[in-house]
């Protein structure tokens, strides 16, 4: 039966994290994951001969459930602390028994990864494992790391939740902000990697942006009344809903600005920009919202308008107070570039001229290029254009720069000419 | 840390390139390398001669040399070229191995190069 593959595949990303969640919680991280990949790998063995059970989640749920309970009575044989393991293969019994069918605790388990002991780092790499089942050598090619190195730092995450016992739940009122923040940030994280700039120029994906907008839905869907949990979601749409218009028919590269509004995904627009307004009803602005708002700024091309780039500059600003982020300076002069002119945008863009983080930031000399060159500064815009060049990574935006160094090399030549015969 | 970059593509491809698209790869590795060395991490990098011009050398037990004209192994992706540079640790190594304009248009292999143990 060719189906079965497939089938297992949809499985997976429907029910990785939720079955995980639930053993997770009766037998322990560890126990969990390993009983759970046998049940993935016996479902691809007897679906494809017995056909695709009919509620295909009980199925791998039960036999998860029996692994799980063979793993922990073979551990207590093999264990001098016989009793204790004993006791906690009853209870993890018992518990079965007790509570069926399963609820969901993947917001938990989300919850788990963004914990505080769990390195900044590995949050987002860990929550793509645990609750969508993503292996690492996936992760690892988005988030451009070895696969080896990738495959360490996951063992030694989840070591860390086993051992320092790292609750799998949604955490008290007191620290809920603070820890949703952390979820938050991680998911945006997996939604961005790879990307040097995710909403505004570069279109490479890596296949996570599907992933990580799942995992937003996820929260915003568990947890509505949390405005920035809408904003994540609101903000990843709309950068989402523009993933076909940065390629042109012969795959070249088309920036923001030039793209055909009409190839945006309006339905996914629109969903974002209620997200965005059920958001601003909480009256709590937060980062996400904020950046929302600024991806539905530049989202009213689809009407036919142009954007506002003085709000934008604002919106920017407002951003940038609440994070400090280079990045966010950054964006906001390139905003002010648009609002005020090019050269006041390159006096806003001259700040960060000694910043050591822009030495190798691939935007700022894509940014300081487009804006010298609109100043007409053709020799300094092509050394720019050079310079971001060689920091590219995506082919496709290579190409597009070259293109414009190569426009820059022909005005500076006709400037000099110019300058000869008078 | 040291680490070489071993950049393999398909030198018959390359070749059949029409002339303007030649010269943008080369713009392209150009401003690679200009990146690397403003950033401080270049220490070394050339393209090779192709392939077809290579010599083997083989000294057996015997002590007998052989020495023969031509590659090693007949592969679709030879390599063509190389850097070597000076980052902290692989995870940066990785990063611009993947700027290299050779990992779009063929592979990049980071290996790390064998530190000699410092003289006390």
């Amino acid at each position: 039966m060719g189906t079965a593959g497939p089938s297992v595949e949809l499985a997976a990303r429907e029910s990785y994290g939720k079955l995980l969640a639930y053993l997770a919680a009766r037998c322990g991280l560890d126990v969990a994951e390993d009983a759970l990949a046998d049940a993935f790998a016996a479902a691809l063995e007897r679906w494809p001969v017995d056909g695709v059970p009919r509620n295909p989640e009980a199925w791998l749920l039960v036999t998860a459930r029996n692994r799980a309970l063979d793993a922990m009575r073979r551990r207590g044989r093999e264990s001098n602390m016989l009793e204790r393991v004993a006791r906690a293969t009853q209870d993890a019994q018992r518990a079965f028994e007790v509570e069926s069918p399963p609820q969901d605790d993947r917001l938990g388990m989300l919850f788990a990864c963004a914990h505080p002991a769990i390195a900044q780092a590995v949050r987002a790499p860990l929550m793509l494992q645990i609750v969508l089942g993503l292996d690492a050598v996936r992760i690892a090619s988005a988030f451009l790391i070895a696969p080896a190195t990738m495959g360490q730092r996951l063992v030694r995450a989840k070591r860390k939740i086993v051992s320092a016992r790292i609750p799998l739940r949604v955490p008290q009122a007191e620290s809920f902000p603070e820890r949703l923040d952390a979820v938050l940030a991680a998911i945006y994280a997996a939604f961005g990697q790879g990307w040097d700039d995710p909403t505004e120029t570069d279109p490479r994906t890596r296949g996570l942006a599907r992933e990580a907008i799942w995992l937003g839905r996820l929260v915003a869907g568990a947890r509505p009344e949390e405005p920035e949990a809408s904003g994540l979601l609101a903000l990843m749409l709309h950068a989402h809903a523009r993933r076909h218009a940065r390629r042109n028919r012969a795959q070249a590269y088309v920036p923001l600005d030039a793209q055909d509004a009409g190839q945006w995904d309006a339905a996914m627009i629109e969903e974002a920009e209620g997200l965005l307004a059920r958001a601003a009803r909480a009256n709590r602005p937060g980062r996400f919202q904020l950046e929302a708002a600024i991806q539905s700024a530049h989202a009213v091309r689809r009407l036919g308008r142009e954007p506002d780039w003085d709000a934008i500059v604002l919106l920017y600003e407002a951003l940038l107070r609440l994070t400090g982020s280079p990045v966010v300076a950054l964006n906001r002069a390139v905003a002010f570039g648009q609002s005020c002119g090019a050269r006041a945008g390159l006096e806003a863009l001259d700040v960060f001229a000694r910043d050591p983080r822009m030495v190798n930031y691939q935007p700022y000399w894509a940014a300081r290029a487009d804006m010298l060159a609109r100043c007409g500064e053709a020799g300094l815009a092509r050394a720019a254009y050079e310079r971001a060049l060689g920091l590219t990574i995506d082919p496709a935006v290579r190409a597009y720069l070259a293109s414009r160094q190569e426009e820059m090399i022909d005005a500076d030549n006709l400037a000099r000419k110019r300058i000869r015969v008078p | 840390m040291q680490y070489i970059f071993h950049l393999f593509s398909d030198e018959k491809g390359y070749a059949a390139l029409p002339e303007a698209q030649r010269q943008a790869a080369s713009g392209a590795y150009m401003a690679y390398t200009q990146a690397l060395k403003d950033a401080g991490v270049w220490v070394a990098g050339d393209r090779l001669r192709p392939v077809s011009e290579s010599t083997q050398i083989h000294v057996g037990t015997d002590g007998k040399t052989t020495v023969l004209d031509g590659p090693y192994a007949d592969t679709k992706e030879q390599l063509a070229g190389y850097y070597i540079v000076d980052v902290p640790d692989l995870d940066e190594a990785i990063k611009w191995a993947a700027r290299c304009p050779g990992a779009s248009h063929g592979t990049v292999e980071v290996r790390a190069i064998w530190e000699l143990p410092v003289p006390a």
